[in-house]
């Protein structure tokens, strides 16, 4: 069985890669260029593993003297966005949902819209507008199973769907040799993922964004996101012991475990992602390719979203509102899901995939 | 002051140029850059650069740690056949040992150790990301500290009162003249290496088979203006230094991607399809340099690097394929060259290579020729494991040597003996001062440093002063 997916690389991105080559300036800024110098010629696998290894800090292409107008036309940090952003696409099964993911943003209006209607369906009759408080205050406008079912399935469909990606991914940029496998370079290149270490600029100081200055902006802000979203995380799965083991009904006092890491997840979430969103909205558009712009946009926005409606259902949540916010909240989360594995959140998967591909064959 | 008027104008904003502008910023209040190119080509021939060369002491960072003492240096230098007016290229030698620090203090980021083709050099430091890293960040130190840049201003005269002092400088500003004045002007504007038709004077209708490697905008025009004024010159007139580039790079501005590294691992033959030098005299890093000149001296200044398929790894890739072929008479078809003879130089050279030869890409090796003229003295490998590659050959121009001739404080030297009080010059425009004829790498830059902030200074002195 031939799984291998193929990503359709233009002869223009072989080209600069080729003039990246022969010429290796680059080399002291990041992953990607000595990888690219392991290589005499690019296969197709090949694009895809730099593209993904590449974390757009684009220190290249303002280094680069061949960059446009000059007629070698080389513009490393677009040409890997537009291959990452199709390999989001590819990777991503089913077909069917990754070519409607490539119109990202009515996936995730559909999703928002179709949970809202269907959690409204469901609360309107348990008092939707009226307050509601104390232990199993939540379950009393949404029950337990409506919100625990829908949420679980689309998780897992969104995990699946991811990992599967992620070993067809590792499988097809390793070719014999499947990083995977690798303990010790796992290890190794989830250091450099948990640190960010590729945004970082080596020793130029930071990330050349969002205009050709080297700043740690980026690498902060993402920091915050990062370790917010894992902050959430933890909450929500303390709020799960809590109430499968020990018996407590949410909602949780101010001062509990999930409270706590939801709040300052959902806040570092909300400055980190507002953070990116400004940066981006002041950013050079001369490296950036447009699709890559668009699933930045969408992501950033829906996990702003997510996690603002979070804050405003924990600060209303003795108030009359507390039922229409639980509702929104629930639909931006579902939404949030569905479109994981189809747009910026999938990065997490294949960037980390290639940097232990990076890892393995570096050694 | 009248509104266009500054303390220091500096003409040309690659290396030397932005040294200069940001040296003089620290003793003169106003500071003008002229820089011809628009924005993204600014930085001349310094965009193509990536390392400099400077005398240090043992332990030092992103380098190898060994010593490069001063004496060395100065011995490399004239060896290559530099150091033409000595006390300058003493002077380049010693203060070439701070040039590290100072662009470190500038902003320069350096390239750390990697696993890499490209080690680190023990005579060289590789700065982060190449020359145009490098110019982007002295361009952003120079509006830090309120230098003024003006690009796509081209200086068409340079205004002497007569006796020893310049009061400004013509410049053409997209189609419209006019003045500026100035207390002292640094003149940092290159060599003439992207003037075909100055070339022509020399080298006839040769040059429309030469390639230059740099930016299109080093006309010389600021150095012809010099010289029509009586300056005095240094360097050999009519010298260039050139390497082999592949014939399908661009006529302007191709850098380093366009250079074939392929020549000692097989054969080089001209257009009638002959050998004429000896492809393994040395370590290709020892001989590249002289392989422009050798081509330029072939017909039609044209030249083939022929392989087999079993040299392919053994040099870095080059940007344009091959050509390939099942065959060396197929192979030569395809190039435009005679099969039969290309046939008879393969053959003659593979018969002639002296039998039990062990091949070491890495070392001077045994593998030699023997009753070939010319020889090929290492690692001659009989060309005949299909399929055959072959690379078109062109000389690539780097630079001129013809400069400007100017004293220990960077001032400009008049042919009558005049020395100029307040004209000042520096990089490639006076690079034949210390580098007549030859080359050695990464010391382009070290002379512009060196000379950038000895020009800066002084000019910045002399304004205020």
């Amino acid at each position: 069985m031939n799984s291998e997916r193929s990503v359709a690389i233009a002869e223009k991105t072989f080209w600069q890669l080729e003039v990246c080559n022969a010429c290796r300036y680059c080399e002291g800024y990041c992953a990607v260029f000595p990888a690219l110098e392991r290589r005499r010629r690019f296969t197709p696998a090949d694009v895809v593993y730099l593209a993904n290894l590449c974390h757009d800090c684009r220190a290249c292409f303002y280094a680069c003297m061949y960059a446009p107008p000059h007629e070698f036309g080389v513009n490393i940090p677009r040409a890997l966005a537009e291959v990452r952003e199709r390999t989001y696409a590819e990777y991503a099964l089913p077909r069917v949902a990754s070519d409607l993911a490539r119109r990202h943003v009515w996936l995730l209006l559909a999703v928002t819209l179709l949970s809202l209607v269907f959690f409204g369906f469901i609360a309107v009759p348990n008092g939707l507008f009226q307050r509601h408080q104390g232990p199993g205050a939540f379950y009393a406008v949404v029950p337990y199973l409506a919100m625990l079912l829908p949420a679980l399935l689309l998780s897992i469909y969104a995990v699946g769907v991811m990992l599967a990606g992620a070993f067809a991914f590792a499988r097809d940029i390793g070719g014999q040799r499947i990083g995977l496998a690798d303990v010790r370079a796992g290890l190794l290149a989830a250091r450099e993922a948990l640190t960010l270490r590729y945004l970082r600029g080596g020793t130029a100081g930071g990330c050349y964004y969002p205009t050709e200055r080297t700043s740690n902006s980026r690498l902060v802000l993402h920091m915050l996101v990062f370790y917010g979203f894992l902050s959430a995380l933890a909450a929500t799965i303390a709020a799960a012991v809590l109430q499968d083991f020990l018996d407590q009904l949410p909602p949780y006092p101010i001062l509990s475990v999930p409270v706590i890491f939801g709040s300052a997840g959902g806040v570092a979430m909300i400055v980190g992602a507002t953070g990116l969103l400004y940066l981006k909205s002041r950013s050079d558009r001369a490296p950036a390719d447009a699709h890559t712009l668009n699933l930045d946009w969408l992501f950033l926005v829906s996990l702003d979203v997510v996690s603002i409606t979070g804050m405003l259902l924990l600060l209303a949540r003795d108030t009359p509102a507390m039922g229409p916010l639980l509702v929104i909240h629930l639909a931006t989360v579902l939404a949030l899901y569905v479109s994981a594995p189809y747009g910026k959140f999938a990065h997490v998967i294949y960037r980390y995939a290639a940097l232990v591909q990076n890892r393995v064959e570096s050694r | 002051m009248a509104p266009d008027a500054y303390d220091v104008v500096v003409v040309g904003g690659g290396n030397a140029g932005l040294v200069a502008a940001l040296s003089a910023r620290r003793h003169a209040e106003s500071v003008l850059l002229l820089e011809r190119a628009p924005t993204w080509r600014r930085g001349g021939n310094s965009r193509h650069t990536r390392d400099i060369r400077y005398a240090h002491n043992p332990g030092e960072p992103f380098t190898t740690g060994e010593a490069y003492p001063e004496e060395e240096l100065l011995d490399d230098l004239l060896r290559v056949g530099g150091g033409q007016n000595r006390q300058l290229a003493q002077l380049v030698v010693e203060q070439s040992c701070s040039v590290a620090e100072w662009m470190t203090q500038h902003g320069v980021r350096w390239q750390q150790p990697l696993t890499g083709t490209l080690h680190l050099g023990r005579t060289n430091r590789f700065f982060l990301g190449g020359g145009k890293a490098l110019t982007n960040t002295y361009y952003q130190a120079a509006e830090a500290i309120g230098i003024r840049v003006e690009y796509e201003a081209s200086v068409e005269d340079v205004l002497l009162n007569g006796g020893t002092t310049v009061g400004g400088v013509a410049v053409d500003r997209g189609g419209r003249r006019s003045e500026v004045q100035a207390r002292s002007v640094v003149l940092t504007s290159g060599g003439f290496e992207a003037n075909l038709e100055w070339l022509r004077r020399y080298w006839g209708d040769a040059v429309d088979n030469y390639v230059i490697r740099g930016t299109p905008y080093n006309d010389g025009r600021v150095l012809a203006t010099l010289l029509d004024k009586g300056a005095a010159t240094a360097g050999d007139p009519k010298g260039f230094h050139a390497v082999a580039l592949d014939a399908r790079a661009p006529k302007f501005d191709g850098g380093i991607a366009t250079r074939l590294d392929s020549i000692p691992f097989g054969i080089a033959v001209n257009k009638f399809g002959k050998r004429f030098y000896d492809e393994g005299q040395d370590f290709w890093p020892k001989r590249y340099a002289i392989w422009g000149r050798l081509i330029a001296e072939q017909p039609d200044q044209s030249a083939y690097s022929i392989v087999d398929s079993r040299m392919l790894d053994c040099f870095l890739t080059s940007l344009y394929r091959p050509f390939e072929a099942p065959s060396v008479g197929e192979l030569a078809v395809a190039m435009g060259l005679d099969a039969a003879s290309v046939r008879e130089t393969v053959q003659a050279y593979n018969v002639a290579i002296r039998p039990r030869g062990r091949f070491d890409p890495a070392a001077l090796d045994d593998c030699a020729t023997e009753g070939l003229e010319p020889p090929k003295s290492h690692w001659a490998v009989p060309i005949v494991e299909p399929p055959f590659y072959g690379y078109p050959l062109r000389p690539g121009i780097t630079f001129t040597y013809l400069g400007l001739a100017v004293d220990a404080c960077a001032r400009v030297q008049m042919s009558d003996g005049r020395v100029m009080d307040n004209l000042f010059a520096a990089g490639e425009i006076m690079s034949g001062n210390i580098l007549s004829s030859g080359y050695l790498g990464g010391f382009g830059l070290t002379i512009g440093t060196v000379f950038g902030r000895i020009a800066g200074t002084e000019a910045a002195h002399r304004a205020r002063g």
